[in-house]
């Protein structure tokens, strides 16, 4: 196989802005001090009169969001997901989850990727938070391919949207010219019938790897890229679970109110089948290189093969 | 001010007050004080200031006004339904299940209501957003956005604080309702916000001082406001707690607390009797 290529969603999201940003002149862009790490500063380059700089204010960005939202304007608000669904995560719920306001809180350097950073900067609640509120779209596009297609894809969605985005340059898999971005739609990337792998984000790309190490060892694992946690796609997963019996699932976010509870929870009432899932543990991060992190935490194609052999023992 | 207009502006504020009562009373909960302290100050805003259509609660071109002090909202309630937002028979039903007047207030099912607010600090941030895509779209609405004086304790009021000077916003009025007190006690007595005045001054705004039960100052100072470029402008609008209902003024514990049987109908007489002699 050719040298992948590999492009940071978030900067799949500053490109994105720009060709947004030429076409409809309602798109306004807002940041908070982070736009050369959000890549927001590509869209202030070209459109400097519709870019707004915030300062390290997070809470009241989301908050002049809304008000941009609620007087017909489509803003896009802009910093690390620690501050966007962390810090102000109050804001989102009452001020643009509530009145369901057309705000797009695009969160960069989510996960454990961050990296070096540590702890304090690595988001591994953001999609259990947002999960939480009534009515938020959550996107969490796996490539350059997919995050383009996203963005492009919520311009004019009636109602809040999280899209979550990353700083480690990933691996481009989708073809250009093929990919289609349905919201709500998840994509079976490989068929198999022996178990199930579901993964969101750049987890993606490691799970059609660790899929292609099974096939190795006679093992048929599905794969289904889950690039819109909420609304779920429901129906894929029910016929995953009943074609293949076995799910794991593979998120680079906690455990705790992921990809994986949003998956369990469709199985427990329409099909119940056993989910395992892999993510971070309940537990903190720590500092060090992304792709060593990753490896750190079972988050690599061979941990995540090595763990799809495991569950199927149990089958 | 005109002896007449003046005159009919407290008949107003009068029937905004019985309809707060009317609310609150028949919800048994919410704030009388912050709203009957409220009620001059969003009596004039809706009935002689702001550019606004019951017909046409979307009226792009309207002004706006965000109750960042959500729970100010039986004030805003009221004035809304006497404007002919809503009949005012909702009042009854505020708070109840189904009831379109929710505890704060809610701009999705409520027609006249700008933002849902009520998390003290953020509306005023919204008020931000709209008056900037106001700017954006050049066009020449004005924005108000009324804050408890406990509200400037949240740390987001002075971020929003900081944006509306640093872009410019003179299309934004903040309006300080100064009752100086919070559930707790007087402002003093629980982690002091003050100097109020100083600190918008310091952070770029146009700073206004009146009392905010006085229709002239009120005028004025919003006038001032208009005249007022490159920066935003605070009214610091000094009121009573309670304001218009004797034994609930300036007394700390009507901060959410509903009147009683007994309670409501002295309050109500009170001011019906204020009213008659007004109308003489």
């Amino acid at each position: 196989m050719a040298e992948v290529k590999r492009i940071a969603t978030r900067k799949s999201y500053g490109e994105a802005l720009v060709e947004i940003g030429a076409v409809d002149k309602d798109v306004v862009v807002l940041d908070a001090d982070l736009g050369g790490s959000t890549m927001t500063a590509m869209f202030k380059e070209k459109y400097p009169d519709r870019f707004f700089d915030c300062g390290i204010a997070e809470a009241n960005m989301v908050g002049v969001a809304a008000g941009l939202a609620a007087s017909g304007k489509k803003p896009f608000a802009s910093t690390f997901a620690m501050f966007a669904a962390g810090r102000a995560f109050e804001q989102i719920r009452n001020s643009v989850g509530y009145p369901h306001l057309p705000v797009k809180i695009c969160a960069t350097h989510a996960g454990i990727s961050v990296g070096e950073d540590g702890a304090t900067h690595q988001c591994c609640e953001d999609i259990a938070l947002m999960r939480a509120i009534p009515g938020m779209t959550i996107i969490n596009p796996a490539d350059d391919i997919e995050a383009k297609a996203a963005i492009k894809a919520i311009v004019d969605l009636d109602g809040p949207v999280y899209v979550r985005l990353g700083r480690l340059a990933v691996p481009v898999f989708n073809d250009e010219k093929t990919y289609h971005f349905e919201l709500g739609k998840g994509i079976t990337m490989r068929e198999g019938n022996d178990i199930t792998i579901v993964a969101t984000g750049l987890m993606v790309y490691e799970s059609l790897q660790a899929a292609d190490l099974l096939e190795k060892e006679g093992i048929h694992a599905r794969v289904i890229d889950i690039h819109t946690i909420k609304p779920i796609d429901e129906a894929l997963l029910v016929k995953a679970a009943k074609e293949t019996g076995l799910l794991v699932t593979v998120e680079e976010h906690s455990v705790v109110g992921g990809l994986g509870e949003a998956v369990s929870s469709v199985l427990c009432a329409q099909y119940p089948t056993k989910v395992v899932k892999l993510g971070i543990q309940d537990e903190f991060g720590i500092s060090g290189p992304a792709l060593e992190l990753l490896d750190y935490y079972g988050l690599t194609a061979p941990h995540i093969a090595q763990k799809v052999k495991q569950a199927l023992e149990t089958k | 001010m005109e002896q007449s207009l003046e005159k009919q502006l407290k008949i107003t504020a009068a029937k905004v007050r019985l309809g707060i009562l009317e609310g609150v009373y028949h919800a048994k909960s919410g704030h009388p004080g912050g709203s009957l302290s409220a009620a001059d100050i969003i009596t004039y805003l809706y009935f002689r200031e702001m550019r606004v259509d019951p017909q046409r609660p979307q009226w792009e071109d309207r002004d706006r006004f965000v109750l960042s002090k959500g729970h100010g909202a039986p004030a805003l309630y009221a004035a809304l339904a006497l404007k002919g937002f809503f009949p005012m028979e909702e009042m009854k039903k505020l708070r109840h299940v189904g009831a379109m007047l929710q505890g704060h207030p809610d701009m999705k099912g409520t027609p006249g209501v700008d933002m849902s607010t009520g998390s003290l600090g953020q509306g005023i941030s919204a008020a931000c957003g709209i008056a900037l895509a106001g700017k954006l779209s050049k066009k020449d609405f004005r924005v108000y956005a009324m804050l408890g004086d406990g509200e400037l304790e949240e740390g987001q009021v002075w971020e929003a604080a900081m944006f509306a000077s640093h872009k410019k916003l003179d299309n934004l009025c903040v309006i300080v309702d100064y009752n100086d007190l919070q559930i707790s006690g007087h402002l003093h007595e629980v982690c002091s916000p003050e100097p109020i005045t100083d600190k918008f001054a310091a952070f770029g705004f146009h700073v206004i001082s009146i009392n905010g039960h006085d229709f002239s100052q009120i005028e004025h100072a919003l006038l001032e406001a208009k005249s007022v470029t490159g920066k935003p402008t605070a009214i610091i609008a000094s009121t009573h707690k309670g304001q218009g209902v004797s034994f609930m003024q300036d007394n700390v514990g009507w901060h959410g607390v509903a009147p009683n049987s007994e309670q409501y109908h002295a309050a109500i007489k009170e001011i019906e009797q204020y009213l008659a002699d007004l109308e003489g």
